[in-house]
């Protein structure tokens, strides 16, 4: 990455304190258009705190979130779950997935929720669980899918919609080394064939050795060198 | 690396000259380091002084390379006895991680910067290993996973040495 671009998204001097526990004191932090960034720290270091900010989910206390040139921090609540639906896109450690739904209907939600047609949402969903290799499982439901597969599902219906953020906890937490490393691979190249950025919250090393950049977060402090101009 | 027992092992199936031996070895096990055509004969010569490996042709003309190399039944018994055996772990107790750090806060500088470079670089060389067996097949996936857990290690235990700076630099001082 050179210093020239701007980056897509971009934080300053991100403060958030629950009661009386310091979660953010002052964090920095951007990712470019593209970028698998990992953001890694130990435990309690507000690794989630921080990707909860950027992704307009929690308000910080203090401090200034840019997204291609419109602040986030000072827009509506309408407008940021607008921004979050459309160009955002969500991977957690695991319970993301509507149980009720079909792994298909769950990765065509997204697309059904900003009023695409069924055939034409669940024609996008089926190619999505194409390219994660998890097509076989298409009309399971989560609760009949292995962890493993369950979790591809979710990077699919994170991707649908064509995010230009993925924000991604722990994404491979709960899985198995062979698992995880499936995961990582399948999602880093397919937000690269797209051009998305990703966020990835991990304390695994081998993990994060599928960004292409990384901040530490200690002690609710990150740096961010790209940004010191 | 037991380059002999390799090459008894690749003689198993069938003779083979020199460079053949060679190009084999290199292929399947040399990775960014070939063999020298020094190591190669040395080897060799070794293996035959010891009655391991045997001459099974020559070609007319001159050098070593003409020589075609057959393993004994000595030699057989040799790959068995060092497949069988478990290799020694290693201790990993001599290392210039913690002697840079120490001497660090020794001398009354920091060592947060040391770990934190060193994790960098660390955390550099895992991602191109990750790309490499991200583009590669089987072999370099098991080759460079080899290498990623160690250095995961490594990095493992420079998060720890980190959390525990002010401890060692208390103790190291006093
Ligand atoms: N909703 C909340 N209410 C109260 N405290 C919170 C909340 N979320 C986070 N915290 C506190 O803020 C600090 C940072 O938490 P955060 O979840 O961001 O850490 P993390 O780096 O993601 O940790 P982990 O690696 O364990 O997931 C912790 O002390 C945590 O207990
Ligand atoms: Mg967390």
């Amino acid at each position: 990455m050179n210093g020239t671009t701007t980056p897509l998204l971009a934080g300053t001097g991100l403060r958030k304190t629950y009661g009386a526990t310091p979660a953010l004191v002052d964090a920095t932090i951007c990712v470019r258009a593209g970028e698998v960034l990992a953001v890694m720290g130990p435990s309690g270091s507000g690794k989630s705190t921080l990707l909860h900010c950027l992704a307009g989910i929690v308000a910080p206390d203090a401090g200034r979130i840019v997204y291609d040139g419109r602040e986030l921090t000072a827009m509506s609540d309408r407008e940021r779950s607008a921004l979050r639906r459309r160009e955002f896109g969500f991977v957690f450690q695991f319970g993301q997935l509507v149980p009720e739904l079909t792994c298909l209907e769950n990765v065509a939600l997204p697309l059904r929720l900003d009023g695409l047609k069924r055939r034409e949402a669940e024609r996008r969903a089926a190619g999505w669980l194409d390219r994660l290799e998890v097509a076989d499982v298409a009309d399971k439901r989560p609760g009949e899918v292995s962890g493993g597969q369950g979790q591809r599902v979710a990077v699919a219906r994170a991707l649908v919609h064509q995010p230009r953020v993925v924000f991604a906890d722990e994404p491979t937490g709960a899985l198995d080394s062979l698992n995880g490393e499936r995961v990582m691979r399948l999602l880093t190249r397919a937000t690269r064939e797209a051009g998305a950025a990703v966020v990835l919250v991990t304390h695994e090393t081998r993990v994060a050795a599928y960004s292409d950049r990384e901040i530490v977060v200690r002690d609710g402090t990150s740096h961010d060198a790209e940004l010191v101009a | 690396m037991s380059i002999g027992q390799a090459f008894l092992g690749l003689l198993e199936s069938h003779p083979r000259h020199g460079y053949d031996l060679k190009r084999a070895y290199d292929e399947r096990f040399g990775q960014d380091r070939p063999l020298h055509y020094g190591q190669v004969y040395a080897t060799l010569s070794r293996l035959l002084k010891n009655g391991l490996v045997e001459v099974d042709s020559i070609e007319p003309g001159e050098g070593p390379e003409r020589k075609c190399y057959a393993i004994t039944a000595a030699g057989v018994t040799d790959v068995e006895r060092w497949l069988a055996n478990p290799e020694k772990p290693d201790l990993y107790l001599q290392n210039t991680l913690y002697t840079k750090v120490v001497i660090a806060l020794l001398t009354g500088r920091g060592a947060a910067e040391i770990l934190d470079t060193q994790r960098a670089e660390h955390l550099r060389l895992m991602r191109d290993l990750t790309r490499r067996k991200t583009d590669g097949d089987l072999a370099d996936q098991l080759i460079c996973d080899y290498g990623l857990f160690h250095l995961e290690a490594d990095l493992r235990w420079l998060e720890l040495t980190a959390a525990r700076l002010d401890e060692l630099t208390r103790e190291v001082r006093s």
